[in-house]
């Protein structure tokens, strides 16, 4: 069981300690990263997947109920209790779709024989053109790529710690992403740019310079924020839906305060 | 003195790893380095500058890398011990997957690169077979299922190596290496040989002819199709 995990300080790009003491996350809570390109997001979460042991370049530790992980949970994938999906959009490997989620599923140690192709039917909920169980991993466009990996570490990696790189970037359904992953008892990080996804999650990390600058907790206003960028959020989403089927985009739908739906 | 041999195809991040290894190594052991390849190399120079260390370089020319490997290893041990070497780090050229350059003492290492291809670990032989270490190199190229795959895809067909994952130009996850590396025995000078077996040589390709087609050629010659027994070795 997985009730907490600790991110213990480094150093920055310069060699300076981090300005934190240490950071505990609960089970069930979620957490967003956020800073500049080249600040070091993706090297935090890196580090969370990896377990670092002050072993990667940051010297950080990060340790599981409080205490450093065992070898075998650190090397071995059937015993990570973390997946990660990256900011990767290809996958290199020379396999179908299934051969490839069936060799994962192994090397996570999931069996049942349903879950191939549940893995496949959930990356379709994601994207908008479908992916087929015989399509070869290599030929799948990035947003496909990315819902099949979302997809994978959802019901294969089916882990308490999920970690998120730039999901808003994939070109498939946030939404029903978030709404997947959250409530459920995990652990959730997301190294994010979009504003909504940085203010719903109860913890902040600000990063500079490779390492963390300030670590900020969510407050009623800011939850209200949210709220109203969410609603902002989906009226966009309708007009990208309206573009996406080659419709024309009028005054009125453009108009954010007015009420429409997608029909 | 400790013995450690890298092998793998070219480009997978071997003197990377091996940077790594002398980086992190050098404080407590004196290192020389050993690079065997066929016409062009720099990891000696690059090594020598970096570090500090003893290097040396040799070229095989028309000669197989490994077989140039096995014919100059006993002087270079030598080499290494008579400048009081702790640690002799050798790199392979690397080019044909028929063999492995590995002793039957000190560690061997192949390094694969996560982006080289899934049937790639399959494609090597003796290469990854006989090797006491395969680190991935590249992780940061690929998302974390694909890793798990490539892994997966190595334990299945080698279930006893020791696998380690990392992104060689930060030294990500090594510590692991450089642990098995001081814990390595000494190597004993008498007793040293190949852990695996060379392929046969003796070919009339071996010594310069060109012709197509194996009606041309005596010594071990093969068909496409057919009985190869028959044929495996031709006299004049």
């Amino acid at each position: 069981m997985i009730h907490n995990i600790t991110i213990l300080p480094g150093t920055n790009k310069t060699g300076k300690a981090e300005n934190f003491d240490s950071l505990t996350l609960q089970a069930g809570e979620t957490i967003s990263i956020v800073g500049p390109t080249g600040s070091g997001k993706t090297a935090l979460i890196t580090d969370i997947e990896l377990l670092a042991q002050g072993d990667t370049s940051t010297k950080r530790y990060i340790l599981i109920n409080d205490k450093a992980p065992d070898d075998e949970v650190r090397y071995d994938p059937t015993q990570k209790p973390i997946a990660m999906i990256t900011q990767n959009t290809k996958c290199f490997a020379d396999l179908s779709t299934k051969e490839f989620l069936k060799i994962h599923a192994r090397a996570r140690g999931i069996s049942g024989a349903d879950v191939i192709s549940q893995t496949i039917d959930l990356a379709n909920v994601f994207t908008g053109e479908k992916i087929s169980s015989a399509s070869k991993v290599t030929t799948l466009s990035g947003g496909q790529t990315r819902s099949l990996l979302i997809a994978d570490a959802i019901l294969i990696g089916a882990s308490p710690i999920i970690l998120l790189d730039e999901i808003e970037n994939a070109g498939i359904f946030k939404k029903d992403v978030i709404d997947m992953i959250n409530g459920k008892g995990k652990i959730i990080v997301f190294v994010t740019h979009d504003p909504v996804i940085a203010l719903s999650t109860q913890k902040r990390l600000i990063l500079e310079n490779g390492g963390v600058k300030k670590v900020l907790e969510q407050n009623e206003g800011e939850l209200h924020a949210a709220n109203e960028l969410l609603e902002i959020d989906r009226r966009i989403g309708i007009i990208r839906d309206h573009l996406r089927a080659g419709n024309i985009i009028t005054r009125d739908l453009a108009n954010l305060h007015a009420i429409s739906t997608f029909h | 003195m400790k013995l450690v041999i890298v092998a793998g195809p070219p480009a997978e991040g071997k003197t990377s790893v091996i940077k790594r290894i002398v980086s992190n190594l050098k404080s407590e052991m004196k290192i020389a380095f050993l690079k065997i390849d066929v016409v062009k190399a720099y990891e000696d120079d690059e090594l020598k500058k970096e570090f500090g260390i003893i290097t040396k370089k040799i070229y095989s020319g028309d000669l197989c890398p490994d077989h140039a490997g096995v014919m100059v290893m006993g002087d270079a041990i030598k080499w290494a011990e008579d400048n009081n070497t702790d640690l002799f780090i050798v790199e392979s050229a690397g080019l044909c997957l028929r063999c492995a350059p590995y002793l039957n003492h000190g560690l061997g290492i192949v390094v694969l690169s996560s982006i080289s291809g899934i049937h790639a670990p399959e494609k090597m032989g003796a290469i990854v077979s006989l090797a006491d270490v395969a680190v991935v190199t590249k992780i940061d190229l690929i998302s974390q299922a694909e890793r798990e795959v490539f892994i997966q895809k190595i334990k299945d067909l080698h279930p006893h190596i020791t696998l380690m994952e990392t992104n060689a130009l930060q030294g990500t996850l090594l510590k692991r290496l450089y642990d098995l590396i001081r814990q390595s025995p000494e190597i004993v000078n008498d007793d040293l040989v190949l852990k695996g077996n060379p392929p046969l040589g003796t070919c009339t390709i071996c010594v310069g002819k060109k012709e197509i087609g194996w009606q041309h050629h005596f010594g071990v010659v093969k068909k496409l199709d057919g009985q190869i027994a028959d044929y495996l070795y031709r006299g004049e």
